[in-house]
């Protein structure tokens, strides 16, 4: 791998709706060098003017050759997230640099307990990690609660579906912060320490905790899980920051 | 520079208006802040020119109420390459403030609540120049945007109007302020395109 | 309450630019307070004129990151230093 890192020209080559407001995007880029799930790319895009701006976005699958995908939530009045899912088309150029972030990542040889906390599209690096796992046939038992709020706000409910029922190790659970499907015996409300406590793992089976999502909802699960006695150490974390665009 | 993003485009643009070399038009108001907005009560604000001997001249909230107000509408320029024509402020001009304060410094290092500095030649800030600004459009200026008061010297890349701005240091040497210190030019006039270091 | 900033995984891909190893994953000790810190966890205020990474303790400014179309500039005056996990040689 080169040292110095490079602005890489990639072309959509297909897309997929994941929820109402967010697409995955298929870009072919060549040469691409692989990457560790959890890692994340720049997305550079420039007008006739000369103006510019980049954004982060996590890389949601393993790496299939030149082919990777990254899961974009449409943020309103976000210039790089409405270009990307509202105007970049099939056939069209985008620059691109990654893979980079060496924390927060999985590697799949690892075996130790994980619970991953993801807040709405902050699933998105802990899909690769889970898509990872499934690929690398992993036994590392795996655990993660996806906060959404509303069920229209799942992110890859179907494959998560197939995954818990086909794939030893990995459980799955979903809070609703705004509206639950009817029937749900946990009303609507933002994440706690129960919900923590109930379906991630206990603090003695010293899992690898990786929460992601808006800057205040990592904070809040970051300490409630320092609070229920997980150490602070096995904690990484990845924040969107204001608005995500 | 990168390759064209097919159909990507800033919000707003207007080629008939007469904008700095490698600047475009927006309509809105775009934050950049280099760290948390403070939060500065009123009652506990206060502006202090601090001249070379060290001797200082403060005003406190009411006090700078009750000087003569001026009405600026000004165009400004950021250096991350918008433009935003006919703003209107409500402020001070630092020639009334200046007025007594006994100097013979060349520069100011202007400073903010929250710790940004920035540095201007001490003539920039004078003869109609700049103002300090505790309203914009007509409203009170918004914490986002600087408030309670800035500093604004629109012919300067923006960067040098201070938000949150607390005093200034008059001083006989140029001190490079928190962008100019990282790469930012000294001086920044934005009609010689002077963004970085050695523009 | 608004959330200003990111965290420092966002400074990933501009420090890959300019160092070799991941400098995300290393611990820098802030002048200020001295508490240590990840770099991933380091307040990050982005969208501005450059990148400015603070403390999470204290919001002492860490680290400073300039891009210019021909060169960058790094200011660590705030990390007092930076351990870097490094393979085992």
């Amino acid at each position: 791998m080169s040292p110095r890192l490079e602005w890489r020209v990639a072309t959509l080559a297909g897309v997929r709706q994941e929820t109402p407001t967010a697409l995955t995007l298929l870009l072919d880029v060549p040469g691409w060098p692989g990457h560790v799930p959890g890692q994340h790319v720049d997305v550079r895009l420039t007008d006739e003017d000369g103006y510019s701006t980049q954004r982060s976005y996590s890389l949601a699958a393993p790496a299939d050759g030149d082919r990777v995908e990254l899961t974009v939530q449409r943020v309103k009045g976000g210039e790089v997230s409405e270009y990307l899912t509202d105007t970049f088309s099939v056939g069209d150029p985008v620059e691109l640099r990654g893979p980079v972030g060496g924390w927060f990542v999985w590697h799949p040889s690892r075996t130790a307990p994980v619970l991953l906390v993801a807040g709405g599209s902050g699933i998105v690096p802990l899909m690769a990690m889970i898509r990872a796992r499934r690929q690398a046939r992993s036994r590392a038992p795996f655990r993660l609660i996806h906060s959404v709020r509303s069920p229209s706000d799942q992110y890859y409910a179907s494959e998560l579906r197939r995954a818990t029922r086909d794939e030893g190790g990995l459980d799955i659970a979903t809070v609703y912060t705004r509206s639950a499907p009817t029937g749900s015996a946990r009303p609507p409300r933002r994440i706690g320490p129960a919900d923590l406590e109930l379906y991630g793992w206990p603090p003695q089976f010293e899992p690898t905790c990786y929460v992601c999502g808006p800057t205040g909802f990592v904070e809040k699960v970051a300490n409630t899980l320092v609070g229920l006695g997980h150490d602070p150490r096995r904690i990484r974390t990845e924040r969107f920051g204001p608005t995500g665009d | 520079m990168g390759i064209v993003s097919p159909g990507f485009r800033r919000r707003r643009r207007d080629d008939d208006v007469q904008l700095p070399p490698g600047q475009y038009l927006t309509e809105d108001f775009p934050v950049l802040s280099a760290g948390p907005t403070p939060n500065i009560p009123l009652d506990r604000w206060e502006f202090v020119i601090a001249s070379e001997t060290g001797q200082e001249y403060r005003w406190t909230w009411d006090e700078l109420q009750e000087l003569p107000a001026e009405e600026p509408t000004v165009d400004i320029h950021c250096v991350t390459k918008w433009s935003k024509l006919g703003t209107s402020w409500r402020g001070v001009s630092l020639d009334l403030l200046m007025e007594d304060v006994e100097t013979t410094a060349d520069y100011a290092l202007a400073h903010s609540y929250g710790g940004y500095t920035t540095n201007l030649p001490l003539e920039d800030l004078l003869d109609g120049k700049a103002w300090i600004v505790y309203e914009y459009e007509g409203s009170e200026l918004a914490p986002q945007h600087g408030g309670p008061a800035r500093l604004l010297v629109p012919h300067l890349y923006f960067w040098k109007s201070a938000k949150w701005v607390r005093g200034l240091q008059l001083q006989e040497f140029d001190e490079l302020g928190f962008w100019e210190s990282v790469g930012y030019h000294d001086y920044g006039d934005p009609w010689r395109e002077q963004r970085y270091a050695g523009d | 309450m608004t959330q200003e900033y990111q965290d420092g995984n966002a400074l990933a891909g501009p420090l890959a630019e300019l160092f070799a190893v991941d400098v995300t994953a290393a611990t820098g000790r802030c002048v200020s307070c001295g508490d240590t810190r990840r770099v991933a966890d380091l307040r990050v205020y982005g969208h501005a004129l450059g990148w400015v990474a603070r403390c999470p303790s204290c919001e002492h400014v860490m680290l400073r990151l300039v891009r210019a179309p021909d060169a960058a500039w790094i200011d660590l005056q705030g990390t007092l230093s930076l351990r870097v996990p490094l393979p085992p040689a």
